[in-house]
């Protein structure tokens, strides 16, 4: 057996009644390809993995996988990802959202996790579209993009999701693409060793409604698109801002340590049975 | 070992319903601050960590319910606490509780409504929304104390139930029961029924999380037990993966039903006074059964046979006991603070035995056993 297989046979649900839901050329599946691979490479148990997700095309990825999987409400798998982690700090828990699950519908939940800094890492693939319903503008459509909701054009300005994190006081944030597979398992494997907030965003592509009603093409000319607009941080830094316009970064962000929330709780345990005085 | 006599204490509605939620083994609340709800929480916080619990403060009432159904999957027993207007953005949370079978216990201390409505004054106007307030078909168990002792045995109880039938389970408290203070017996050494959740005990590759059984409430398996499956709001077949087949949802969605409506016998509690040769019989709950009481007392002093069939179960509606009263007394008299939303199940259920009187307060005040006996006078 390949390598390749076994991961299959070892990760993937044979109960599961496949097809999966995902448009031929998703992004997807290369990030579900890369989450698989870098939970392999840490070496975690799957009974301690809880991979939490929302509602939409990444809301789906769940249930192909043999993990304790949660399939929430949209916008919300952050603050059942809370309740886990805080009933259970043993687990490892994963949180994949979309663009939309993440920010718009779940911005608050985003920020505050991040404050609060739960030890959960949180995947978010970032297509600029609400894929599942047929392709309306998200948080993360850019301005003057079309969509199923501006035909005319986008006229609201984006936000970018990392730099959201970085502010929110998330400790670790990495930003990938669906074209860096390599990199993006990295992100997810340092990601997931982080203790604390960790944030991997992941630039993909919606060929099906984003990528045609902009004419961007087929999802391999959309992935071109992603290699040739991302430079990578050490680039960035010696760049000047009229170069790095039409560009994002990608890398490493941000990596610095706080205590976790379930460590911080652990001294007001103490505190309320007047172990420590504060 | 000879055990300790109750303790005399005088406590508040919301300081019973800790009490209670401590007892039945409550370890994880996550809510957010209102009125009149939010003693619940700030004892909690300082009560949950001394038991090794976790308390946490959300930044919403959306969160807080995610949190207690996220630390319910993971073992614990969970609840939140709150008011009208958070219980409004619980309601779609509360349907993925009831979809995905996971036990959970939300406190809504009632207040004036719709919409900020009156924030420190007393209502009832929240029990058709706790019915019916999540959208799709649904069952829902609903409970409703009276006084400070109830607010601690019923928050026991529907933490029982939750876990019995894997469902969430309401607390509906007026404004009035849950600031009130009342002399209560409570003790640690008191024998208390406590259900836990009935757990696997099978091998892993043989669980079907979602089968059916006869009590059609499968056995919950928690996160991180080498029990893997998957927990969805979607419609979902036995194993739990998401189904669209007829011939699957619907089997799925009439034992959700089944759990609860074969199970009225378990459920359905309430308190009958005077009621058995009642002519007049007033069918109240909350802090209204508190002033039909006295008025039925009175009316007895004075020679006229009167009752009260106090509802402590408001959902599943207590029908065999509303028919009973139906057929027994020539008057039906239904206090409410709000229009009308018990009295029209009362009336729903009544094949014209008895005539049934309404009494509707919805200023923001208590009905009085002197408005209850004017009512009855002027009715009976």
């Amino acid at each position: 057996m390949g390598d390749v297989t076994k991961l299959i046979h070892h990760y993937l649900r044979h109960d599961k009644k496949f097809p999966h839901v995902w448009c031929p050329g998703c992004g997807i599946g290369i990030i579900l390809g890369a989450l698989i691979r870098a939970i392999d490479h840490r070496g975690y148990e799957k009974d301690d993995i809880v991979l939490v997700s929302g509602i939409g095309c990444t809301g789906r990825l769940p249930v192909y996988v043999d993990f304790n999987t949660l399939h929430t409400t949209h916008g919300r798998a952050l603050t059942f990802a809370t309740g886990i982690k805080l009933a259970k700090p043993r687990l490892k828990v994963i949180v994949v959202m979309g663009d939309g699950d993440a920010v718009a519908i779940g911005g608050n939940h985003f920020i505050h996790a991040a404050r609060r800094n739960i030890d959960l890492t949180a995947v978010i693939v970032n297509n600029s579209v609400y894929g599942m319903t047929g392709g309306q503008y998200s948080p993360t459509t850019p301005y003057g993009m079309k969509t199923a909701t501006s035909v005319y054009s986008n006229v609201e300005h984006s936000f970018s999701i990392s730099e959201l994190a970085v502010t929110a006081g998330a400790v670790f944030v990495g930003r990938g693409t669906v074209y860096h597979a390599k990199l993006l398992e990295s992100l997810m494997e340092k990601a997931f060793q982080k203790v604390g907030f960790s944030v991997v965003e992941i630039i993909s592509h919606c060929h099906t409604q984003y990528g045609r009603m902009n004419r961007m093409g087929s999802a391999v000319e959309m992935m071109q698109w992603q290699r040739d607009h991302a430079v990578t941080m050490e680039k960035a830094a010696q760049m000047n801002e009229e170069d790095l316009k039409d560009m994002f970064r990608i890398g490493v962000l941000v990596d610095r340590d706080l205590p976790p929330y379930q460590d911080e709780y652990e001294r007001v345990r103490r505190w309320s049975k007047g172990v420590e005085g504060k | 070992m000879k055990k300790k006599p109750l303790k005399e204490r005088l406590l508040q509605g919301n300081e019973a319903v800790v009490e209670g939620a401590l007892r039945a083994g409550c370890r994880f609340f996550a809510g957010y601050p209102i009125t009149p709800a939010t003693e619940i929480s700030e004892q909690l916080s300082v009560r949950l960590p001394q038991v090794d619990g976790t308390f946490i403060q959300m930044e919403d009432e959306i969160a807080s319910l995610g949190a207690v159904i996220g630390a319910s999957l993971a073992g614990v027993k969970s609840m939140t606490a709150t008011s009208g207007p958070g219980f409004s953005l619980m309601q779609e949370n509360l349907g993925f509780a009831i979809i995905a079978e996971v036990p959970c216990v939300v406190v809504n201390a009632m207040r004036g409504g719709p919409s900020t409505g009156l924030p420190t004054s007393p209502a009832q106007s929240d029990v058709m929304q706790a019915r019916w307030g999540t959208h799709g078909d649904h069952p829902i168990i609903v409970l409703c104390p009276s006084t400070v002792r109830e607010c601690f045995d019923l928050t026991v109880r529907a933490f029982n139930y939750s876990e019995k039938y894997r469902i969430p389970v309401i607390l509906l408290i007026d404004e009035v029961v849950a600031h009130m203070r009342e002399k209560v017996m409570i003790s640690d050494e008191e024998d208390i029924e406590v259900f836990n959740r009935v757990r696997p005990t099978m091998p892993p590759e043989w669980y079907i999380p979602y089968e059916d059984t006869p009590q059609g409430v499968p056995a919950m398996a928690d996160f991180g037990e080498g029990y893997r499956y998957h927990v969805t709001g979607l419609t979902h077949d036995v194993r739990g993966f998401p189904t669209s087949r007829p011939d699957e949802v619907d089997p799925f969605i009439r034992r959700l039903f089944r759990k609860v409506s074969q199970n009225f016998a378990d459920l359905q509690m309430g308190e009958h006074f005077h009621i058995d040769d009642a002519d007049v019989a007033i069918i109240a709950y909350g802090c209204v059964a508190r002033s039909a009481k006295r008025a039925v007392s009175d009316c007895r002093e004075r020679g006229i046979k009167a009752g009260m069939l106090k509802l402590n179960t408001l959902w599943p509606f207590m029908r065999t006991d509303v028919e009973k009263v139906l057929r027994q007394a020539k008057v039906v008299i239904v206090p409410e603070m709000n229009m009308g939303q018990i009295s029209r199940e009362v009336k729903r259920v009544n094949k014209g035995e008895a005539k049934v009187f309404t009494i509707n307060r919805v200023d923001g005040t208590i009905i009085t056993p002197q408005e209850i006996m004017a009512r009855i006078k002027e009715v009976f």
